[in-house]
């Protein structure tokens, strides 16, 4: 177990595995994503009460999921940074804000696409879209606040606290739908008892879930590899990288 | 397929604007996500490149004088 640890701490390696892990998933993720598209605009039933406009679903829902999922890991990473210093905990968790800015953006703007022709208009303040926004914005925080410091071992501290207070935002985003009432519907997919959706529409819906999650792995690798080599300018092994690279 | 033209693919009862709209748009920003990062450390890995051709020139030159 700890060699494991041992090796994520270090840059090179991290570089390295990354980049043969990101050689197969990337292609492997566009591939899910594309077919999980098609899957749910082309081959599922339209909804009887919202007709195609549900369609979204296959987009909209899957984006949150992740963005929220996201959070812990940006969450995790900051405490891991704070309290064992450990620098490749602090890559990982700068990498994983834009990414989820990026998917609450998305859950954000198909949410209100979808809001029209169901509820008639395209946002309302009630808690559930509110809370998301909120999720926006300490993710675009902590990309900001990061550049906002000359010193970065001071920014790394501030974004990983802002990160850390962040995560009271998450269950109120979860629980929003019951605590306070809300145009947006309730979960359908239930862990404990049966989900209210049918199975086919279900599935590609979990299909492109299990697609986004890939997708924010390889996007979290992606911004973890442009880190490194940023935080490493000055070693020897991005040297070595860099003057391999301009032989090519 | 559930549809039985490129039309009605496009239309989809009408709703099809706002189907639309949420998959380029997601689309585009998934794209985005996957580009940046990618250009960003293609372009810091020449910016590095020329850095150290540079090094390597200077010490020739010192060498050299």
């Amino acid at each position: 177990m700890w060699p494991i640890f041992h090796k994520l701490g270090s840059p090179p390696w991290l570089y390295a595995i990354s980049g043969s892990i990101l050689r197969w998933l990337l292609p492997l993720t566009l591939l899910a994503l594309g077919i999980g598209m098609v899957w749910g605009l082309l081959f599922t039933a339209p909804d009887f009460r919202q007709g195609n406009s549900y369609r979204i679903i296959y987009i909209h829902v899957p984006a949150a999921v992740v963005a929220l999922a996201g959070y812990y890991v940006m969450a995790l990473a900051g405490a891991i940074s704070l309290i064992w210093r450990m620098k490749m905990a602090d890559v990982a968790m700068r990498a994983a804000a834009p990414v989820g800015a990026a998917l609450t953006f998305i859950a954000l703007f198909t949410g209100a696409v979808w809001g029209k022709p169901t509820w008639g208009t395209w946002w309302v303040w009630d808690a559930r879209i509110t809370s998301m926004l909120i999720l926006l914005f300490l993710y675009l925080g902590v990309v900001a606040l990061y550049e906002a410091y000359d010193n970065k071992e001071a920014a790394g501290k501030a974004c990983a606290v802002l990160s850390l207070v962040g995560m009271v935002n998450i269950p109120i985003i979860y629980k929003s739908v019951d605590w306070w009432y809300s145009l947006h519907q309730p979960a359908s997919i239930k862990f404990t008892g049966d989900s209210t959706i049918h199975a086919s529409m279900l599935y590609p819906l979990l299909w492109m879930i299990v697609a986004f999650y890939a997708l924010f792995t390889c996007c979290l690798l992606l911004n973890i590899r442009t880190q490194l080599l940023q935080r490493e300018a000055r070693t020897q092994w991005v040297k070595k990288l860099a003057a391999g690279t301009g032989n090519n | 397929m559930y549809f039985d033209s490129l039309r009605a693919v496009l239309e989809m009862d009408g709703h099809g604007v706002y189907v639309w709209a949420a998959y380029l748009v997601g689309i585009a920003v998934i794209a985005m996500a996957v580009i940046i990062p990618m250009r960003r450390r293609k372009a810091l890995l020449l910016q590095l490149s020329a850095e150290h051709k540079r090094a390597q020139f200077d010490n020739r030159d010192r060498g050299g004088s």
